[in-house]
């Protein structure tokens, strides 16, 4: 047995797999609600996990644009897939949730209570693309003027538990977007998983003073020279065989420059308007309210729920809707994304996890579109 | 106090169960409103005129197409409920037959059935306030729709694809990852996305969606491995007189999923 380790120097540590069950028991002793992936009709999600037997051991994935299947793998990697249909946002901006709800009593007065109380979350499988997202959501949901209640209350008090692509797929890009394969920052642990000759185990180094704490209840010991290259070099190959790459183009100054291209509308024809790619992108952040009430009117409920430009409504002013066209929507999207965010905010609104091309039924791929969209551009220029 | 008709045309009855079904909440209903003629639940009628009709079935008599006009003129608000009464039901199959040819192998004795020709939805006849699409209805949609009109609200009536509703329920593209069909991208949201919860694609109960691409649907399906008449068959199910729809299953191929820019999917000819 091995002794629990010193990190205080912050050296790196390795566990064994067996140690991932005492994780969850100490996150738990923590108070924190562990979400993690799991297998669930035919594809890697993230869910509340009561214990380490449900991550996906042994699944890998593969992904294409509009396709996305599980495989049977050799080795028995817990962390070996690539982006599922869901991302973190779906914990800490629920797809629907409630923003408040009020009674009036009889005599007229009125109790109004605010968001459900959130539960502290240990997020476990996060990837570099994730890390990037959370942050663009930190960005954009608090750390402006306007915070939004629901996520500033799930966001705090989380502990981030990230794991290091080793297996990126084919419709990964976070190379050319400069966010990942490997985990910079943002993190209270990370960790990159070995499975060799030499077992299956995690090399993992603490981000934060709390990360830490997790750490030293876990048996480790720590990394030689030997496991800290390995790690490295499993995370440099994955740099390396990512299946997209995002064009290196002024993207910003392309797409204003275009907006009047031809190209929208070839994507157009293709596009279904569906709304998939801004619901699986671990960004889009726009919701909506809905009212609810009882028949007498003396409870009301307002909840709040994912929105998409690709909703008629979404662009609806006095009159009528702005943007009517599937080109303009399909514009508007991926403007957003790659252009406009970064006088928005500052930053990209794209992290290059694939999910918008994989989970789009109609396999639109929008490296491909900015290329098609350059392409046009210098043809006409 | 509000009183509420509800009325059938040619149907089967199970959007008006769907009111019965909101067991829960009925009483509350019945609270709120005076039911003033709902033969399904009670034979007590009272007359006319009524601040809320709800209307199920379509139009497939000559008397049902002057009844209709009776129940608008009897009504301040009128809600058509269901896909027979704002699409024309499963029984619009007929439009795209010999009505005598089916008269004459369904009935022992075709002399007896006066129909017409076509089966068509309530709007065709009359005005129409408000639709509740599927087959059948959501009873939540109802109950909100209700709701909203005692109250006064806006009710909450999406257009967009089912889609939507899909993601937001957490559940796993069938298409994606089965490749099995679906017509969600296509159909207007508001039955939770109940099929794809199950790994089934979407019949298209809701009708279609505000904004539907007809052959990148095409794409779509026949990628999926469907064949000419399924896709026709698809939209011809329980809206089969959408014209939405109807236009949608005369589209035979576009670009399949993934053909990438400039990837029109029709045959080089
Ligand atoms: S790009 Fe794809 S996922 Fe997005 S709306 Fe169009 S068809 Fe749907
Ligand atoms: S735009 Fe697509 S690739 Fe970029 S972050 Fe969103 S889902 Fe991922
Ligand atoms: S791309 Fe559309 S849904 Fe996503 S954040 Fe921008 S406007 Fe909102
Ligand atoms: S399963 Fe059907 S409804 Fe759900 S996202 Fe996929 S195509 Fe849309």
């Amino acid at each position: 047995m091995t002794a629990t380790t010193d990190v205080s120097a912050n050296q790196p540590v390795l566990i064994d797999v067996s140690a991932l069950a005492l994780l969850f028991e100490t996150l738990r002793e923590q108070g924190y609600t562990v979400v993690g992936p799991t297998v669930r009709d035919g594809a890697v999600v993230t869910a509340v996990l009561d214990s380490a037997d449900q991550l996906p051991y042994g699944v890998g994935v593969e992904t294409e644009a509009g396709r996305y299947r599980l495989r049977d793998r050799a080795d028995r990697a817990a962390f070996a897939h690539s982006a599922g249909p869901q991302s973190w946002k779906n914990v800490l901006l629920p797809a629907r949730t409630r923003r408040w709800s009020a009674d009036r009593s009889p005599d007229g007065t009125m109790v109004v209570s605010g968001p459900d109380e959130p539960r502290r979350y240990a997020l476990l499988g996060v990837r570099a693309c994730d890390l990037a997202a959370i942050g663009v959501l930190d960005r954009v949901l608090a750390g402006g003027r306007h915070t939004d209640p629901v996520y500033a209350g799930r966001r705090d008090g989380n502990l981030i538990i990230a794991v290091e692509c080793t297996e990126p797929g084919a419709t990964c890009f976070c190379a050319s977007m400069g966010t990942g394969p490997q985990c910079g920052a943002g993190f209270d642990l990370a960790m990159t998983e070995l499975v060799d000759d030499d077992g299956h185990r995690f090399l993992v180094r603490a981000g934060t003073p709390a990360g830490a704490g997790i750490l030293a209840a876990l048996p480790g010991r720590p990394a030689g020279p030997a496991s800290v290259g390995q790690a490295r070099d499993a995370v440099a190959a994955a740099a390396a065989r990512m299946g997209r790459t995002m064009p290196a183009v002024n993207l910003p100054g392309l797409l204003a420059a275009n907006r009047q291209s031809p190209h929208w509308d070839d994507v157009a024809s293709r596009c279904l308007t569906c709304g998939n790619c801004t619901m699986v992108c671990p960004t889009c952040f726009c919701t909506s309210t809905e009212d609810v009430t009882d028949l007498t009117g003396d409870h009301a409920e307002r909840w709040q729920r994912w929105a998409s430009c690709f909703d008629l409504d979404f662009s609806y002013l006095h009159g009528g809707s702005v943007r009517t066209s599937g080109q303009a929507r399909y514009r508007q999207w991926i403007s957003h994304k790659l252009g406009t965010w970064h006088d928005q905010f500052g930053m990209s609104g794209c992290v290059g996890c694939g999910r918008c091309i994989a989970w789009c039924p109609a396999g639109i791929d929008l490296t491909q579109e900015v290329d098609a969209l350059a392409a046009a551009a210098a043809v006409t220029s | 106090m509000t009183t509420l008709a509800v009325w059938k045309f040619a149907s089967c009855d199970g959007c008006q169960l769907s009111l019965l079904d909101c067991e829960d909440e009925l009483l509350a209903v019945a609270g709120r409103v005076e039911i003033a003629h709902f033969l399904e639940a009670t034979r007590a009628v009272e007359p006319g005129p009524y601040d809320v009709s709800l209307v199920e079935g379509s139009i497939t008599t000559p008397e049902d197409a002057e009844r209709i006009r009776h129940v608008r003129e009897m009504s301040r608000v009128l809600v058509t409920l269901g896909a027979c009464a704002t699409a024309g039901g499963v029984q619009a199959l007929r439009n795209f037959a010999d009505i005598d040819e089916f008269r004459s192998v369904v009935y022992a004795r075709p002399d007896y059935v006066s129909t017409l020709a076509t089966s068509t939805p309530i709007a065709a006849h009359v005005d129409v306030d408000y639709e509740l699409h599927g087959c059948p209805i959501d009873r939540r949609q109802l109950l909100d729709l209700i709701t909203s009109l005692l109250l006064g609200r806006r009710p909450d009536l999406p257009g967009h694809s089912v889609c939507f509703e899909c993601k937001r329920r957490g559940s796993v593209c069938v298409v994606v990852a089965h490749g099995t069909p679906c017509l969600g991208p296509v159909t207007r949201a508001g039955c939770g996305a109940i099929c794809p919860a199950y790994q089934r694609g979407c019949f298209g109960c809701f009708g279609p969606a505000e904004t539907p691409n007809a052959a990148a649907q095409a794409g779509l399906l026949r990628a999926t491995g469907m064949a000419e008449d399924d896709v026709v068959r698809a939209y011809r199910t329980y809206n089969a007189a959408d014209p939405t729809f109807i236009e949608l299953s005369r589209v035979m191929a576009g670009p399949a999923p993934g053909a990438g820019p400039g990837g029109t999917g029709q045959e080089e000819t």
